[in-house]
């Protein structure tokens, strides 16, 4: 079923989600939103486009699997986590920047740990999406 | 509120344990899904539900002035809502195979009899 | 005392996963990391268990929350026991699958997974707060989930809906529990629970909420009602993934079961006659049933299941001595295991089949490979230098202390059985000629010298370390004593924990 006010609107609506995934991703640490949640949002962006375009387009549009967006949220993730080892705290410790930097606020460890999350939730998100709906048609 | 989220409970528990006896994958895996929100509706009651009062400490403040809603059952709900996401999402993969080879949804139909070993 | 050694070995298998995705489809390269992660993770537990036995119990504050609060890894001597065994059968079963596992369940990510299940291993056995070894538990099972189904044969898919639908149906047992407890005390950290839980007014509640943990764990680790799914399940994955399954995702359970009911819960009477029921039906239905089984990993399953009784006959009975048995059983039992599903899938490489109808005539054939083998089931059975016996000899003894006559049974009949089975298992698979009219189908000699030796190192490697436990079996008293000395008399762990 092709719905064409569905199509037009994914279009736009696309980005706007994908922005909105990323203001969630920065506000989390001290705000409701956060890596998981950004993830989420960003992965409904593209399953919306799905939804109205067909799996093949969005898989277009995404051009790399999202298979792989899975190793690189890793790393970052636990090369975060790893971090503080090195200095000699436990695993995990936040470490943060002294200054501030403008628009994005505060920048520490924590924001690349819930960086990897998000990267890791479109993967896992997308990845299970569209293999269900690959394999029905 | 507590006495109807205990009927709630009770009531999601005992439908996940009649679907869970069914014979068909798709209810079991339904009875599954019911059965673990019983449980995290569950956490959520034990935690001493309070409306209205966030665990955020004020702007003028170093300590809590008030009582305050507990926010760890629901961090716990959160990470057992995400794992049962996934492991929901593979189940239901996993029942897929099971249908497209079999063609069936009777948990019966999937026996393999011991002949078949390798 | 604050140290991140405690955490590495799960970070190594973590890094090693990851680097094994970026290599995606690479199966030649992902067998090196895979060996080359284990062997570090070995090191790594080797100097865990090292420093642990010397300096006493390590603890770690991750993110440096302090412990009540944030999430606290503690390694005491049983838990690093366990991580340096996880170790061992780790680097064997991943030597072992680099030959054992086809290519084509390699391109599906079969070792980055591994590497994960490992990972959660890990975590499990260190983690010292109650909701992270949930997390740890999931880990597990969504990594055994996608073990299990990796080929997707029938079989293959019919053992893992039985598989899933218990494990998380344990999961959701084991959180409700979580739940509870949380509830009474407002804590999650173990050490804190042990302190709050005594203090908690209703008693019936805490022996509830124990029932919830004891199912949880009872599921997982195989216990009498509810073992079923193990025996129709672990036969049907390839042998070097039944391995680890067999050899060390029940005895997770266990490692759970132990902590949580000698650290938070202090089992009452009735509580002690409940395990000692279950630990004489968990025998006797394992027994019975592998007496009837031809399939060797039908057989080996539910030896499984038959063995994991003596252990929690051993936490039954709640003296020190019989805890000190089941440890040092436990200890055993992970090397044997994990040993005897790797054996199944060497005979699968030597003849084709795993039917002991099918089988015979390997001793001809192959007799070095058969007296290695002749080594590994002599230890199961517990022939007397080999590492069956002694501790057998420990929960002997403890329960003729407690007068629990029924366990004595329990455990006489479960070894005669063992016994009877694995003698038929012998001259079945061994002995016996091969049979006329089967075709052979013999992949093991085509083999490269080099792929004969990946198969046949690591039950080498485990079988020696099973006559070490063996012939060296003071040292290993001497540790399961220390262990269940630990276990028993708590105070030690809650300081390390809480620092007070």
């Amino acid at each position: 079923m092709r719905s064409s006010i569905l199509q037009t609107a994914s279009q736009y609506l696309l980005p706007i989600l994908l922005l909105f995934s990323v203001f969630l991703l920065l506000r989390g640490h001290y705000y409701p939103g956060g890596g998981f949640v950004g993830g989420l949002v960003a992965s409904i962006a593209f399953v919306l486009h799905s939804f109205a375009n067909g799996t093949e387009n969005t898989l277009k549009i995404v051009r790399y699997k999202p298979l792989s967006l899975i190793p690189i949220g890793l790393l970052i993730a636990s090369l975060s986590m790893f971090m503080p080892v090195l200095l000699g705290l436990p695993v995990m410790t936040g470490l943060w920047f002294e200054e501030p930097i403008p628009v994005i606020g505060m920048i520490g460890s924590a924001l690349f740990f819930d960086l990897g999350v998000y990267l890791v939730v479109i993967g896992v998100v997308l990845t299970i999406l569209f293999t269900i709906s690959q394999n029905t048609h | 509120m507590e006495l109807l989220l205990v009927f709630l409970i009770g009531v999601l528990y005992a439908a996940g344990v009649y679907l869970i006896l069914r014979r068909s994958m798709v209810k079991l895996l339904l009875g599954i899904m019911l059965f673990g929100n019983a449980t995290n509706i569950l956490i959520f009651l034990l935690g001493n539900i309070v409306k209205g009062k966030p665990p955020i400490i004020g702007a003028d403040f170093k300590v809590f002035q008030d009582i305050y809603a507990d926010p760890i059952p629901q961090a716990l709900i959160l990470t057992a809502i995400v794992i049962s996401f996934g492991l929901t999402a593979f189940a239901i993969v996993l029942l897929k195979r099971v249908y497209a080879l079999i063609n069936s949804d009777d948990l019966d139909d999937l026996n393999t009899p011991e002949e078949e070993d390798i | 005392m604050i140290d991140n050694l405690i955490i590495n070995t799960v970070l190594i298998h973590l890094f090693t996963a990851i680097t094994q995705l970026i290599f995606w489809r690479k199966t030649v390269t992902q067998r090196i990391l895979s060996v080359a992660g284990c062997f570090f993770g070995l090191v790594s537990a080797i100097r865990l268990f090292y420093k642990v036995y010397n300096q006493g119990i390590l603890t770690m504050n991750a993110a440096n929350w302090d412990a009540p609060f944030g999430i606290v890894f503690v390694a005491d001597l049983f838990s690093s026991t366990l991580v340096l065994l996880t170790a061992i059968a780790g680097i064997s079963v991943s030597i072992f699958s680099a030959t054992g596992i086809g290519r084509a369940r390699m391109l599906y990510g079969y070792f980055p997974i591994f590497h994960f299940l490992m990972m959660g291993l890990n975590g499990a056995f260190l983690t010292g707060d109650i909701f992270n070894l949930y997390v740890w538990f999931e880990v597990i099972i969504i990594s055994s989930f996608v073990l299990m189904t990796l080929g997707g044969r029938k079989a293959q898919l019919e053992g893992a809906v039985k598989y899933m639908a218990m494990n998380i149906l344990a999961s959701t047992f084991f959180l409700t529990g979580i739940g509870i407890l949380y509830g009474l005390t407002g804590s999650l950290n173990m050490a804190s629970l042990a302190l709050e839980v005594p203090k908690i007014s209703n008693q019936a509640l805490i022996n509830i909420t124990a029932m919830f943990f004891l199912i949880g764990f009872g599921i997982k680790s195989a216990v009498f009602p509810l073992y079923f799914w193990l025996p129709s399940s672990y036969h049907t994955p390839p042998s070097a993934v039944a391995a680890t399954f067999g050899g060390l995702l029940t005895k997770v359970g266990i490692y759970a079961l132990f902590r949580v009911f000698t650290l938070i819960f202090t089992p009452d009477e009735f509580m002690k006659g409940t395990f000692i029921v279950l630990a004489v039906m968990t025998i006797l239905t394992g027994a019975f049933g592998a007496l009837i089984k031809d399939n060797i990993r039908r057989l080996f399953s539910y030896l499984i299941v038959c063995h994991i009784g003596f252990m929690i006959g051993g936490l039954g009975l709640y003296t020190t001595l019989a805890i000190t048995g089941a440890i040092f059983y436990l200890i055993h039992d992970i090397m044997v295991k994990t040993n005897l599903f790797l054996i199944a899938g060497l005979i699968r490489q030597l003849r084709g089949s795993m039917h002991m109808g099918k089988l015979g005539g390997i001793y001809a054939a192959y007799p070095k490979i058969s007296l290695l083998i002749a080594v590994v089931i002599f230890s199961l059975v517990g022939i007397p230098p080999l590492s069956g016996f002694w501790p057998k000899i420990y929960l002997f003894n403890a329960s003729f202390a407690s007068q629990q006559w029924f366990y004595v049974a329990a455990i006489l009949i479960g070894s005669i059985v063992t016994l009877y089975v694995i003698a038929k298992f012998w001259a079945q698979v061994f002995w016996k000629d091969a049979c006329d009219d089967e075709i052979i189908v013999d992949n093991f000699q085509n083999l490269s010298k080099f792929k004969k030796g990946l198969l046949v190192v690591p039950i080498l490697l485990m079988a020696s370390v099973s006559v070490y436990i063996g012939l060296n079996a003071e040292v290993i008293i001497q540790v399961s004593t220390r262990i269940s000395n630990e276990l028993m008399e708590k105070t030690p762990y809650i300081q390390a924990v809480l620092g007070t």
